[in-house]
């Protein structure tokens, strides 16, 4: 049987929609699902589901060749017994504990010396090393992220639950560990189910992408997939960025990066290190087109040709190839004015601060 | 002043808070994390004590462990005492009598341990009674000292169940309070002026530390 994450549930709390969410994806060493939406979504629901905290009325979870929960045939395996480790969104760090004292918490089942040796291990690998003995109330927002982080790989669990691991972050903060929390699952090489309302730490993490939407999956798949091609209005709405397309950083000067798209150059804001990998993510909002070359202030103007036209009501939908396909939204006003069909050309110019870089630390 | 009286009212008192915490526990334990609807009945009685006259509760604790109820009998057929007017009896109506006193601090401090951290216990695979143990025990230290205490410093005064359950019989279960009591029926207000101000004293140390120990909140009536 192929490693599998199978989740089919329903979960009701009293006066709300249910949240029922149906969900598949193949399972590899370190595969990272991004559990993807807007708050109130009910993604938090699901993973708390996952970890064995929440009850569904119905339905089953299946991990590998493990059955956690089958209402059906009444198998309800307790979080104690599910060998996974849940980082909730504030950390949850025991006040009373020292930082060394949460990290062996849930390392009682070792003997003595091989406890030492974890926590020891942990240390090393998280950093820890001269906050052996703080409490975790003298420690800053990084630094109880990555206890909390410790504490739950420690036990050497099969799954990792992360809800918004970065959200409570300062945002420099949050930006820095967003690399290395991806650098960090590779290298444990611990599958992984994150919950996060950010597109770009979506991005970043991800392997697969499961987009939810009131209460329900409406889309998993591959990150980039899911943002270029979302299922339905819903989906596109909720991803709110149409054009993710892989690019590497060629050079960068004075905070801004140029990208190299499939021979297309693009500048974006940010420092990359030259040579790296990252998603270029640009909102269709962003992007202005224009019948022939103008002087602005935009740093990007790509020739292309529109493709396709696509009609909302009273925004278009239009897709421009320039070396790559770039969505832009346009109102029916301007497309009839400028008369924009398929096989036009036109300049689509975008400033380098609507050009989104999304590090990409691909190492598999 | 009575010193057989003090050592009786003392040893009740420490036994009583002592059985109190074993048996107030997994009472405030179950009161605070059960999701049973009807919780509420159980709570209530509980906090009987809290209302009923000290005569009325003593009058009800006396027919139940007398010779003629089922406890009192099965009582007498295995120790071959009986238990009303004896300390083992005065201790039992010592403990309902404390109940809440033990069981209200304990379960308020159990409610404020923050549900996140419980459920992140469990998910290191820590089972619910090592959870307890481990996290939530330490993180309600100051309300289980408070609970005890308290039910110690409530013990150290009580009256009316005393006369009720114990009678007044020295070195056994006359307390305190009823030496008081017996001392100013016999005009002999030097010795209740001494026994009095020892209890005031003790009390009010009693209270004292739990004051400085929760500086913070209104400790000894739990805010719900």
């Amino acid at each position: 049987m192929a490693a599998e994450v199978a989740i089919d549930l329903t979960k009701t709390f009293p006066g709300r929609a249910p949240i029922s969410a149906v969900l598949k994806y193949p399972l590899e060493q370190a595969t990272a699902l991004v559990l993807f939406g807007p708050s109130g979504s009910g993604k938090t629901t699901v993973l708390r589901c996952i970890a064995g905290l929440e009850w569904p009325e119905r339905g089953s979870i299946r991990f590998i060749s493990r059955t956690w929960l089958d209402t059906r045939s009444g198998i309800r395996v307790a979080p104690q017994h599910r060998q996974i480790g849940y980082m909730a969104q504030d950390y949850a760090l025991f006040p009373t504990y020292t930082v060394a004292g949460n990290i062996a918490y849930g390392l009682g089942a070792l003997s003595l010396l091989e406890r030492k040796k974890r926590i020891d291990e942990m240390m090393d690998v998280f950093q820890l090393r001269s906050l052996e003995t703080a409490k975790p109330a003298e420690l800053s927002g990084g630094q109880q992220q990555r206890v909390a982080l410790a504490r739950a790989v420690a036990p050497r669990p099969q799954l990792l639950l992360l809800d918004e691991p970065l959200s409570a972050l300062d945002v420099p903060t949050r930006l820095q560990l967003r690399g290395e929390l991806r650098t960090l699952l590779n290298r444990l090489a611990l599958p992984s189910i994150i919950v996060t309302h950010d597109w770009a730490e979506t991005l970043s993490l991800g392997d697969v992408v499961a987009v939810m939407g009131e209460g329900q999956v409406l889309q998993v798949g591959a990150p980039q997939e899911v943002f270029c091609r979302p299922a339905n209005a819903s989906v596109a709405q909720i991803v709110g960025v149409e054009t993710v397309i892989e690019g590497h950083v060629i050079d960068e000067a004075n905070g801004v990066a140029t990208v190299r798209v499939n021979g297309t150059l693009l500048k974006g804001l940010g420092r990359y290190e030259i040579g790296s990998a990252v998603f270029v993510c640009i909102r269709a909002e962003d992007v202005v087109l224009e019948q022939g070359e103008t002087l602005t202030s935009a740093r990007n103007h790509l020739n292309g040709k529109i493709s396709e036209i696509i009609s909302h009501g009273v925004m278009v939908q239009v897709k421009v190839d320039c070396g790559f396909p770039l969505v832009a939204t346009v109102t029916r006003g301007a497309q009839e004015e400028l008369r924009f069909e398929p096989g036009t050309p036109v300049v689509a110019v975008i400033k380098a601060g609507a050009v989104h870089l999304v590090p990409r630390c691909e190492i598999r | 002043m009575n010193w057989t009286a003090i050592w009786v009212t003392c040893k009740l008192a420490s036994l009583t808070a002592m059985a109190l915490l074993v048996i107030g526990l997994p009472i405030a334990y179950w009161l605070t994390f059960s999701k049973w609807r009807w919780k509420f009945l159980i709570e209530s009685i509980v906090a009987l004590p809290l209302v009923l006259p000290p005569t009325v509760l003593g009058f009800y604790i006396l027919v139940a462990i007398g010779p003629h109820s089922p406890i009192g009998r099965l009582y007498s057929d295995i120790v071959g005492q009986t238990l009303p007017f004896s300390f083992q009896g005065l201790l039992i109506a010592s403990i309902l009598y404390s109940l809440p006193f033990a069981v209200q601090p304990f379960a308020t401090a159990f409610e404020q341990v923050d549900r996140k951290l419980i459920e992140a216990s469990w998910t290191l695979g820590l089972s619910k009674t090592k959870t307890f143990f481990k996290l939530i025990v330490p993180l309600s230290a100051a309300g289980l000292i408070t609970g005890t205490v308290l039910s110690f410093a409530h013990t150290l005064g009580e009256f009316g169940v005393v006369l009720m359950v114990g009678g007044n019989i020295e070195g056994v279960t006359r307390t305190v309070s009823i030496d008081i009591y017996d001392d100013v029926q016999a005009l002999n207000y030097g010795a209740a002026a001494s026994t009095a101000l020892f209890l005031l004293v003790v009390s009010y140390a009693v209270l004292l530390f739990i004051y400085a120990m929760n500086r913070r909140v209104w400790a000894v009536w739990p805010q719900k």
